[in-house]
C-alpha cells in the first residue's frame, strides 16, 4: 500500500452562520471572507503539515486544483507543489492535479510539470482531472458540452509534448501551435506516474484503462458508498482484459485517529462538521451544469447522483452518522486499522489519500491524528497486497543520486502555531 | 400542423412541425425547446406556410455531435432551408432561435424574406448583465422566464409530475440534453460577437420585446435598434422572456403585420 497525506486546504474561518447566508462555498462565495492577513498563516501551516508528513513516513504529500472557493485554498497546485519540491526529498508529490481543460494553451502543463519532476528528482505524480463543474465551467468559462472533447485534446497534446524529441505542429481543434518542443522535460520515463481523479462519469474509465492510467475516485461519502462505483471500473477491468492490480486505483478518504474512539470525536467531531456542513455547500447548479456529464453517466447513474439529493444527505449530517455511514473512518488506532483494511480490500485500491486535516482543524490536532496514523496504523496496512509487491507500474521513479535541500532555517516551523491549545 | 423529418447535408435528422400556406416562415425555437403546445405556430400557419424545426438535441432531433459553434449552427439553419427545398423564406426566431437567425442573415442577408427577432440572445451589455441560465435551479428558471411564473412553470414541465420519480428523471434528462446544445452558443456568456457582423444585414427586421422580460431586459431591444438602422421594435405587454408562450395572439399581430 502506498499512503499519500493530503491536504485540501479549506479556508479555516467560514462564519458559523456560513451556510444560512450563503448559498455556495464555490464559485459566487463572497470573498470578502478571505483575509490574505490569515492566509499567510494559513498557507504556511497547511504547507508545513504536508512537510511533516514526510517526516512520518507517508509515501506521497498531495495538493489539488480548485477555484473561487472557500473548500481549497489552491488555484495554482503547482505553486503548492513547488515549494514542496524544494523542502522535501523523500515523498512523491501527488498534483491531483492540473484541471487541463482550462489552461490555455495546456502546453503550459507539459513545462510546468517537468519543471516539477526535474526540481523535485523524479518525484511527481502528474493527476490530469476534468476538473469540477464549478472550477471548469463556471470560474473558468469552459462549455460544458466541449469540455471533456477539449480535455481529451489537451491531453493527447500534452502526452505529445513528453514524448517527442523533435518540435511538432499541433493542429488542433481548441489549439493550434505550430512549434511544440518541450523545455525541460520530465525525469521520469517515458512520462511520470498518470493519475485521473474521476467522480462517477464511465468514460472515465475506459479512458483510464486505454492509456493505463490510474483511476482516483475522490469522493467524501466513504468506502460504503464507493464500492459500487469501483466494482463497476474492475468490472470494466475485467472486462477489457487488463491485470487488476490493486495500484490501479486511487480512493480518498477521511481520517481521524486518536487513542480512543470517544477522544477521537471529542477531538475531531466539530472540524469535520465544519467541512461537511461549510466546505461541501455547494449550489446544486453549480455542480451539475448541462453537458459536462455526458448522456451516457447521466443514465447510468441518473438520479442518485442529482445533486440535490446529495445536498440534502450533508443538511443534518452528526458524527455518528458520519462515523457509522463510514463517510470518515475515525476512531482508536484499532478501530481506524480495520476499517481501513475493510476499505482498501473491499475496493481493492493499492493507493490511499488520507486525509488527516478536516475543516478548521487546528495544526495540533492534525499532527495529532497523522502521527498515531503513521505510527499505530500505517506499518499494519503496508501489506495489504502482498501478491503485487512490486507493482510499481503507478508509482514515481526519482533519480537515485537527487540533490536534497539544504536544512530549513530554525524556528520556521513555527509558524502556525497561534492554533494551538 | 404536423411533424415530418428531414436530414440535413451534415447528416443531422430534424423534425420539423410544419402547417399552413402561404409565404414560407421558419421560425427558430429558443434554449428551451418548442413546448407541447405552441399557439404562436398555429396562429402563424393561418396566413403563412410555417416551419418550426427541432434543433439537434431537442425531442427526436438528432446530430448534437456535429454542431459545435456558432458557425456550425447557423449553417445547419442554411442546410434545414435547402433541405426543406424552401427559397428565400422570411426567417424568424425566439431567444437563442433569434440569435441563430440573425447569423444565418449576417451570412447570407440575400437569401431571406424578412427577419423577426423576439427576444433574440446574441449581444452582451456589461451594465445589463443577462442572468446565467445555466446555474439556476429550476423554479429559479419560471422566475426570470415568465411575468407569471406560476402560469410558466406548470408550462416547462409540460404539465408533467415532477414528485413522480421516472417522470422526474425523463424531465431532467431532456432538459440536461437541450441545454447542454444551448451551451455551446450560449455558455458562459450568450455573445458570440454576433454584433461585428450586424452590418451586413439588408432585410427589414423586426424586434418584438416583452415589457417584463426579466432576463434578457427591454434595454437589449433598444441595443438591437441601434446596432440595426431601420429595424422596427414593438414592446409587448404582459409578457416576460416568453413572450410567444405568454401572448401569443400579440406575437401573431406584430409579425402578420410586418411580414404582410
Amino acid at each position: 500500500m502506498k499512503f499519500t497525506w493530503f491536504n485540501l486546504m479549506p479556508w479555516p474561518y467560514l462564519p458559523d452562520d456560513f451556510r444560512e447566508k450563503n448559498r455556495s462555498v464555490w464559485v459566487d462565495i463572497p470573498n470578502t471572507l478571505y483575509d490574505p492577513r490569515k492566509g499567510h498563516a494559513v498557507y504556511h501551516t497547511y504547507l508545513d503539515q504536508l512537510e511533516y508528513a514526510e517526516t512520518l513516513g507517508f509515501d506521497g504529500i498531495g495538493c489539488n486544483e480548485h477555484h473561487q472557493n472557500g473548500y481549497g485554498l489552491m488555484p495554482s497546485p503547482n505553486l503548492i507543489a513547488a515549494t514542496l519540491s524544494r523542502r522535501t526529498s523523500r515523498a512523491a508529490l501527488c498534483v491531483i492535479g492540473n484541471s487541463i481543460a482550462g489552461y490555455n494553451p495546456p502546453i503550459r502543463v507539459a513545462e510546468e510539470f517537468a519543471m516539477l519532476d526535474v526540481i523535485s528528482g523524479g518525484r511527481l505524480i502528474a493527476g490530469f482531472p476534468v476538473g469540477t463543474p464549478m472550477d471548469t465551467n463556471f470560474c473558468y468559462g469552459q462549455i460544458p458540452a466541449l469540455t471533456r472533447d477539449k480535455y481529451g485534446e489537451a491531453h493527447d497534446l500534452i502526452m505529445k509534448a513528453w514524448a517527442s524529441d523533435e518540435p511538432f505542429a499541433f493542429d488542433g481543434k481548441y489549439n493550434q501551435l505550430r512549434w511544440v518542443n518541450c523545455w525541460p522535460k520530465p525525469i521520469q520515463k517515458p512520462h511520470p506516474p498518470i493519475y485521473i481523479p474521476g467522480g462517477g462519469s464511465i468514460e472515465t474509465w475506459d479512458f483510464c484503462l486505454d492509456h493505463d492510467y490510474n483511476y482516483s475516485y475522490l469522493s467524501f461519502f466513504g468506502y460504503l458508498r464507493g464500492k459500487s462505483l469501483l466494482d463497476g471500473y474492475w468490472e470494466r477491468v475485467a472486462k477489457r482484459g487488463k491485470d487488476d492490480s490493486p495500484y490501479r486505483a486511487a480512493f480518498a478518504q477521511i481520517i481521524c485517529v486518536a487513542d480512543t474512539d470517544a477522544e477521537a470525536e471529542r477531538l475531531y467531531a466539530e472540524h469535520v462538521l465544519y467541512f461537511f456542513n461549510r466546505c461541501l455547500h455547494v449550489f446544486p447548479p453549480f455542480a451539475d451544469p448541462a453537458g459536462y456529464r455526458t448522456m451516457a453517466t447521466i443514465k447510468h447513474g441518473a438520479l442518485a447522483q442529482l445533486t440535490l439529493a446529495r445536498q440534502k444527505i450533508l443538511e443534518n449530517l452528526t458524527w455518528k452518522q458520519l462515523v457509522d455511514e463510514r463517510f470518515i473512518i475515525a476512531g482508536s488506532p484499532e478501530t481506524v486499522r480495520q476499517q481501513l483494511e475493510e476499505c482498501i480490500k473491499g475496493l481493492r485500491i493499492g493507493h490511499l489519500f488520507c486525509l488527516f486535516h478536516n475543516g478548521n482543524m487546528p495544526d495540533w490536532k492534525t499532527r495529532h491524528s497523522s502521527k498515531l496514523f503513521a505510527e499505530k496504523v500505517m506499518p499494519h496496512l503496508r501489506d495489504l497486497w502482498p501478491e503485487w509487491k512490486h507493482d510499481d507500474r503507478w508509482w514515481m521513479h526519482p533519480m537515485d543520486d537527487r540533490l536534497h535541500p539544504e536544512e530549513r532555517r530554525p524556528g520556521a516551523e513555527k509558524i502556525g502555531q497561534e492554533w494551538a491549545p | 400542423m404536423k411533424w415530418q423529418v428531414v436530414e440535413t447535408k451534415k447528416g443531422t435528422r430534424c423534425r420539423v412541425l410544419e402547417g399552413g400556406s402561404g409565404a414560407p416562415v421558419v421560425f427558430f425555437h429558443g434554449a428551451g425547446g418548442l413546448l407541447r403546445e405552441n399557439p404562436y405556430l398555429d396562429g402563424l400557419s393561418q396566413r403563412y406556410h410555417v416551419y418550426a424545426p427541432e434543433w439537434p438535441g431537442y425531442g427526436d432531433s438528432t446530430g448534437e455531435e456535429l454542431l459545435e459553434d456558432m458557425l456550425d449552427f447557423a449553417l445547419h439553419g442554411w442546410d434545414l432551408v435547402d433541405a426543406l427545398g424552401l427559397s428565400r423564406p422570411h426567417l424568424a426566431g425566439h431567444s437563442m432561435g433569434g440569435m441563430i437567425a440573425a447569423e444565418m442573415a449576417c451570412l447570407a442577408p440575400r437569401d431571406l424574406g424578412k427577419l423577426a427577432l423576439v427576444a433574440p440572445a446574441g449581444l452582451w451589455m456589461d451594465a445589463q448583465p443577462i442572468p446565467d441560465i445555466f446555474a439556476m435551479l429550476p423554479y429559479q428558471l419560471a422566475e426570470v422566464l415568465f411575468h407569471d411564473p406560476a402560469k410558466g412553470q406548470a408550462l416547462l414541465t409540460g404539465g408533467a409530475d415532477l414528485s413522480d420519480m421516472e417522470a422526474l428523471k425523463e424531465f431532467y434528462i431532456g432538459s440536461q440534453r437541450r441545454l447542454s446544445m444551448a451551451g455551446k452558443i450560449l455558455f458562459p456568456i450568450p455573445n458570440r460577437r454576433l454584433s461585428k457582423r450586424l452590418y451586413r444585414l439588408t432585410a427589414p427586421t423586426l424586434v418584438v420585446w416583452g415589457v417584463a422580460d426579466r432576463l434578457i431586459v427591454p434595454a437589449y431591444a433598444e441595443r438591437w435598434k441601434t446596432m440595426i438602422p431601420g429595424a422596427r421594435v414593438v414592446m409587448v405587454d404582459n409578457a416576460g422572456h416568453m413572450l410567444p408562450y405568454e401572448q401569443p395572439d400579440a406575437l401573431v399581430r406584430a409579425l402578420s403585420e410586418f411580414l404582410v
